[in-house]
């Protein structure tokens, strides 16, 4: 699993392709061979293990369709002075 | 169709559904900045903690279904009356937020007189105002913030600026009343504008909360369908054509609008 991960509501996507412009890692791209519950063809993640949780798709998507998650930090060892 | 995936337990939740929003699918069309704006005001709603106690005045236009999709108090006006709607609910009721949602052609052509005048008396309401430059529900007729030379569904050669006039200013008019303390334009159109506008609405909701005045936040927006566009096309045609009409920036902020901490 890589840094990041999105999960996608399939059925809201209205596939305008909003996401797959502004994805800095382009894993977004809207499913070819498949139709959702409104006709559309969804967005899919094509890599997942690319994915660094940045939520650029889950700012620009319209119709609110990302819900975005993101390894935690581990908080920097602080060296302690003698 | 919401399939149930397993989250890794190092990861933690970044951005998920705002709570000031219901489930309900909107009928907007692919692409279009209304759902983003939608969004965006449910965020500002939830970060401020204030959605028991907002009320909406929805306009007539593509968002007059707005108080479907928000999960506030939301009253329907008639068209272009928004803000005197809101004078009215804000004055009876001074312990709520009130703030209008209205369209290009709510706010700069019917709602002129109401907007202005409601801006003028400084009443304690906010208004996010989405400019398109075109009327998108009814079929795409010329605005009176259409750009000379487009052509709309009502303007088929191109708006004459002898026969129709310039597109309306309406920020720049907003900003020259004295009881508007907080007018700006912002766009919609890519992530660090989107990242702007939020920040733009939450001061005007802070602007009320603190009681300082009228506030006002224009948002350039696009209509893919009515300039016969595709979505992301649209949006760089904003950047593009209406930014020279349109300057974006803050027209009008006061001292002490200046000095609240937007986070």
């Amino acid at each position: 699993m890589g840094k990041g991960m999105v999960v996608i509501d399939v059925d809201r996507c209205k596939g305008c392709g909003l996401c797959v412009h502004v994805c800095p890692v382009g894993i977004l791209a809207l499913s070819p061979d498949t139709f959702n519950a409104k006709g559309y063809h969804p967005v899919i993640v094509t890599d997942m293990e690319k994915c660094t949780g940045c939520a650029s798709c889950a700012t620009i998507c319209p119709d609110v369709v990302f819900t975005v998650y993101r390894k935690k930090r581990q908080p920097r060892a602080v060296p302690v002075p003698a | 169709m919401t399939v149930a995936v397993k989250i890794p337990e190092d990861m933690e939740l970044i951005y998920e559904y705002p709570e000031a929003m219901t489930t309900t699918y909107t009928h907007y069309c692919p692409g279009c900045p209304h759902g983003i704006v939608h969004r965006l005001v449910a965020e500002v709603i939830d970060e401020l903690g204030i959605r028991e106690k907002c009320i909406g005045v929805a306009p007539v236009g593509c968002s007059v279904m707005i108080y479907k999709y928000l999960n506030v108090d939301f009253v329907e006006a008639a068209h272009g009356r928004a803000p005197a709607m809101a004078t009215g609910l804000k004055r009876t009721n001074p312990d709520k937020i009130v703030f209008t949602y209205q369209g290009d052609g709510d706010i700069a052509a019917i709602g002129i007189a109401e907007a202005l005048h409601a801006a003028n008396r400084g009443e304690l309401i906010s208004t996010v105002f989405i400019n398109n430059a075109i009327y998108g529900m009814t079929g795409g007729q010329m605005a009176p913030t259409t750009l000379p030379g487009m052509v709309t569904t009502s303007t088929p050669f191109g708006r004459d600026v002898r026969l129709a006039g310039y597109p309306v200013p309406m920020s720049e008019l907003l900003a020259q009343v004295e009881g508007a303390v907080y007018v700006t334009r912002q766009m919609a159109t890519d992530l660090v504008s989107i990242r702007k506008t939020k920040k733009a609405i939450k001061r005007a909701f802070m602007v009320q909360l603190a009681g300082l005045g009228y506030s006002s936040v224009e948002v350039l927006s696009s209509c893919s369908t009515n300039w016969n566009m595709g979505p992301w096309e649209a949006l760089e045609w904003v950047k593009e054509k209406m930014i020279p009409y349109f300057p974006l920036g803050t027209f009008k902020m006061t001292d002490e609008v200046k000095a609240l901490k937007v986070k």
